[in-house]
């Protein structure tokens, strides 16, 4: 069965790229076009390791296939920062020590901006809601929700 | 305290502060490169087949049909591994024996878990990859399992190993079983101990398999010349331990092996042993090709180590006003398919917090058809203490005392005598103790279904073979190379000491880790060891560089050794040496270091000894709701003794991942085995551990109690953490609703079950 | 003269004694001297044995140095996760 070959805008470029019906966009962003921040930590939906955002709603790549971002437009955790710049949730991240090993932090960034971009004025309660779907082993999430609380109020000042 | 000599430090002292950690923007932008991130061109992608049967003879493997796919350029199989004669090695937490190593690897006889290695591909897509292990035809002959620990200790049970023949007791047995070794400690008179108390309390708990739960899956890239040197790329703990197995195993010379430990997401101890890497490389050694290989989820959960599920019976005795003078406990503890659980911690641990007089605690050490157990932070002990820290807390109700200062009166100091043996030094149990006391949590009043609990925990903590080193580059920067692999802030911390010792800005050193061909042996990053040790050894390498800059700033001074001192970042005249003496900075000499004798660097070399235990207490608010059993975490507080932050950050991330791995373990994870062997919760979905919703915020106090034997006073952190939270969440559970659970995890439908029970008993 | 005391299994090895009065002044010393008294513990000496002097755990420490008035435990190695 001959691949499909697939047009998208990742990251703001507009690319192309062949893919097997059961790729998953998880498979073509690290595989075929060499994106590997974004992790597979379980390819159930389950981690979150694999967050990205698809037309600007936060999805886990590992369950959307490649060929269904046809037209569509991917932002993964490697369009986060702006040139040089980091964006502030990543700052933060840096500032608070909200990473250990780190695997679980470009899901996290992902998540977290776009909770941001949706809220920007979060409560405890809805950070670690909607950060439920990102699991870390490490940090216990003190410090991810400090350093989320404290990138929200660093965005809110502009 | 400082034991190395010249102080570099101009008082600007980095050590004990909050920076940025040098390889964190690679992590936030998702640059950094962990195990499945790296690639060589030409590549096979290499996939396992493993049994689905629990317990199996294998009576033939026939690979004739995936080997002719188009697409498989290899296929290996038990024929490609030597066997291993029977010996005991040091690896990781346990001793290992070879023969078991190279088994587990890749299975001989029988197979002994679900999830057991039976056969390797190596193919041009993944998608051919696992084509082909369909194509491979194995003949099983099934033979009964058996999966819990008490079961596998009855006789008649289903035997694992016919030479398994149990070490420890008289006289030895002459038929094999599944109990690898028993072994006790003894201290003092247990029966004088009991005729003393006035109470006495005897439960039995039980507790289940928990796997580490890194998010990272088990990766490795191996490539193989024709003349056998290899090159491999993997996520582990210990890229140097990685080295020894897959050169033993595969016979080849250590110094031609060269192993890079990537990044890597998360270990727990889970990634001190081998799965993939020797398999990589016996198959790019054979495709001639390079192998890249990658767990899949349920792979992890199937087929790598968790931790010992285990039966614990405790029994303590005290006297009225508080004084534990009775301790023993008997420990069965499950190894997985190969001996060696750690129970030999587990006993160890047991009692330790406390100073008694009289302990005996025996262990048993089982095996079973599961997975072989890996370490898992502070392996053995969360499992042990957390019996004894329940039955603490049931003598401190019952003798109407309040359990901290229960702890208080009983708690090691130093010149304790710990139950296996040696007295303690200084240690900081009774700090954390009374940090927690003096809380505004400890003082918070409780409502109505909400409960309060303490507990405390100690880990011993090592030192070891530890090789870094400190170079000077041109311009006055300096790289170090640390050899042991960064899980959480070791890189940070190693820099900022050697910043203080050289007096030069922290962002002038950058460090990296450094890959098997680059640096003397280095023991693997676990035992709460990475910050302790490379600490230990920058200094050595610090001291190093500035004798030498010394000896040549002598020299270019015309003067003698006591005349000169490195202080501040510089070595500097004593008194004054006329016009060419001018203070020289390490960026001074960088600039003439080819004039003045050549590259200047320093490298620590050493067997750090000297760790001293780390004890903490863990206070938790908890709230059970009566229609759905289901415990809401409400306020948790850690306090523990670090000896000294180098870090805080870190340390205080140490602390609160650790707690939260604990939380997982006392409410909700756990292996959930059919009655047909096989595992039925392998995904994240139904192997629940703690997510954001499910904690509050973590309080951490950092209690610092020097450790003299280091130079900056460092204790190691980072197991401990995870001792606590079991006996302060049970003990809490017994304060909400009255019911002392024995069981873990205390999961909703246990919780639901012990109070309609209770209300039903009620009734009657 | 150092105490010397084999904590857990190792009496095993020695045929229970687990107290021995020997006049070691190293860890190396002290385990040639144990050995020449109970050869079957020499293997378990080799690998997998903790030495803590006055309180202080040592592993693979052979040329540690052991006090007249030293007290000597012999453990099993300890290591982590």
């Amino acid at each position: 069965m001959a691949k499909h070959h697939i047009e998208a805008t990742v990251n703001g470029d507009a690319m192309e790229f062949l893919c097997e019906t059961e790729d998953t966009l998880l498979d073509v962003l690290r595989d075929t076009l060499q994106l590997t921040g974004s992790k597979e930590g379980c390819s159930s939906g389950d981690c979150g390791a694999c967050s990205v955002m698809l037309n600007g709603r936060l999805v886990c790549s590992c369950l959307v296939l490649g060929c269904e971002v046809a037209g569509h437009r991917v932002d993964t955790i490697e369009g986060v920062a702006k040139g040089q710049a980091l964006h502030p949730l990543q700052q933060k991240f840096l500032e608070h020590a909200a990473l250990q090993c780190g695997i679980c932090t470009p899901g996290f960034i992902v998540a977290g901006k776009a909770l941001l971009e949706k809220n920007p004025n979060p409560t405890d309660t809805e950070i670690r809601y909607w950060l439920a779907g990102n699991l870390c082993r490490c940090t216990g999430y003190d410090k991810i929700v400090t350093a989320v609380k404290d990138a929200a109020v660093a965005l809110r000042k502009g | 305290m400082a034991e190395n000599g010249t102080n570099g430090t101009n008082g600007q002292g980095y050590v004990g502060t909050r920076t940025i950690r040098p390889d964190g923007v690679d992590k936030v932008t998702g640059r950094a490169r962990f195990g499945a991130d790296f690639n060589l061109a030409g590549q096979l992608i290499g996939r396992v087949l493993r049994s689905p049967h629990p317990h199996a003879r294998i009576v033939k493997i026939d690979t004739s049909k995936a080997e002719a796919l188009p697409g498989v350029k290899a296929v290996i199989t038990r024929d490609d591994f030597a066997d291993q004669s029977s010996e005991f090695i040091p690896a990781g937490e346990m001793m290992m024996n070879y023969k078991d190593v190279v088994r587990n690897v890749m299975a001989r006889e029988k197979a002994l878990y679900e999830g057991h290695a039976v056969a390797a591909v190596a193919a041009t897509s993944s998608a051919i990859a696992r084509k082909a292990l369909k194509l491979i035809d194995v003949t099983y002959e099934v033979l009964p399992h058996v999966i819990d620990v008490v079961e596998a200790m009855r006789p008649g049970a289903p035997v694992l190993h016919d030479d398994l023949f149990t070490v420890g007791v008289e006289p030895k047995p002459d038929k094999p079983s599944n109990i690898a070794k028993r072994i006790e400690i003894t201290l003092g008179d247990i029966e004088a101990g009991f005729a003393k108390a006035d109470v006495i309390i005897e439960r039995e708990f039980k507790t289940a398999p928990v796997h580490q739960g890194y998010i990272e899956p088990h990766a490795a890239l191996a490539t193989v010349s024709e003349d056998g040197s290899t090159e491999l790329w993997c996520t582990t703990q210990g890229h140097y331990i990685v080295r020894a197995h897959c050169a033993r195993l595969l016979g080849l010379d250590i110094g031609k092996v060269r192993v890079t430990a990537t990044e890597i997401g998360g270990g727990f101890g889970g990634k001190t042993v081998v799965y993939l890497e020797p398999l990589a490389i016996a198959l790019s050694r054979k495709a001639k090709r390079p192998v890249k290989m990658v767990m899949s989820r349920e792979e992890v959960f199937k087929s790598s180590g968790p931790t010992s599920g285990a039966t614990v019976r405790v029994k303590m005795g005290a006297t009225k006003d508080g004084r534990f003078v009775a301790g023993f406990a008997e420990l069965k503890y499950q190894a997985g398919a190969f001996q060696g659980s750690p129970v030999q911690p587990g006993v160890m641990c047991a009692y330790a917090p406390y100073d008694m007089e009289n302990v005996h605690v025996i262990g048993y050490d089982v095996v079973s058809n599961r997975p072989k157990v890996a370490a898992y932070r502070a392996p053995g002990a969360p499992i042990s203490e957390f019996a004894v820290e329940s039955v603490v807390d049931e003598i401190a109700k019952k003798l109407g005392l309040d359990p901290i200062e229960l702890r208080l009166m009983n708690a090691a100091h130093e010149g304790t005598k710990a139950a296996y043996g040696p007295k303690f030094g200084p240690i900081g149990l009774e700090e954390t103790l009374n940090s927690i006391k003096k809380t505004e949590h400890w003082n918070t009043p409780l409502r109505k279904w909400q409960g309060r609990g303490v507990a405390s925990g100690f880990w011993f903590n090592i030192g070891g073979e530890t090789s870094a080193s400190l170079t000077v580059n041109e311009d006055g920067t300096v790289s170090l190379m640390a050899g042991t692999p960064d899980i959480g802030g070791l890189r940070a911390s190693l820099a900022m000491v050697a910043a203080d010792e050289l007096g030069i800005p922290y962002d002038k050193v950058r460090p990296i880790i450094g890959d098997t061909g680059s640096l003397g042996f280095n023991f693997l990053t676990g035992g709460s060891r990475s910050a302790f040790s490379g600490s230990m050894a920058i200094v050595e390498a610090a001291k190093q560089i500035k004798a030498e800059l010394c000896a040549r700033a002598c020299k270019l001074w015309e003067a003698k050794p006591d005349q000169v001192e490195f202080k501040d970042g510089a070595v500097r005249p004593i008194g004054s040496l006329g016009e060419k003496a001018k203070p020289m900075t390490i960026a001074d000499f960088a600039k003439v270091a080819g004039k003045t004798g050549g590259p200047i660097g320093g490298y620590g070399r050493i067997n750090a000894q000297g760790a001293g235990p780390s004890l903490g207490t863990h206070l938790v608010d908890l709230e059970v709701d009566p229609e759905t059993g289901r415990v809401t975490i409400l306020r948790y507080t850690v306090a523990q003794d670090a000896g000294k932050a180098l870090h805080p950050a870190y340390v205080e991330g140490q602390f609160q991942g650790g707690a939260v791995q604990g939380i997982g373990w006392a409410l909700n994870e756990e292996y959930v085995y059919g009655a047909d062997g096989k595992l039925q919760n392998a995904g994240f979905l139904d192997y629940r551990m703690p997510v954001a919703s499910d904690v509050p915020m973590i309080d951490a106090i950092l209690v610092e109690v020097a450790n003299p034997k280091h130079p900056y006073g460092v204790r190691g952190v980072g197991e401990t953490p995870i001792i606590p939270p079991l006996g302060a969440i049970a003990n809490a559970m017994e304060n909400a609703t009255g019911i002392r659970f024995t069981e873990l995890p205390m999961s909703p439908p246990k919780v639901l079950k012990a109070l309609r029970e209770r209300e039903a008993a009620a009734k009657v | 003269m150092p105490r010397v005391v084999l904590v857990g299994n190792l009496a095993q090895l020695t045929g229970g004694v687990a107290e021995f009065q020997l006049s070691a002044t190293s860890v190396k010393q002290l385990f040639q001297q144990l050995a020449e008294l109970h050869p079957a513990i020499q293997p378990h000496l080799e690998e997998g044995v903790a030495v803590a002097i006055d309180g202080q755990i040592y592993q693979d420490a052979l040329f540690q140095p052991i006090g007249p008035n030293s007290e000597v435990f012999l453990l099993p190695q300890i290591a982590g996760g």
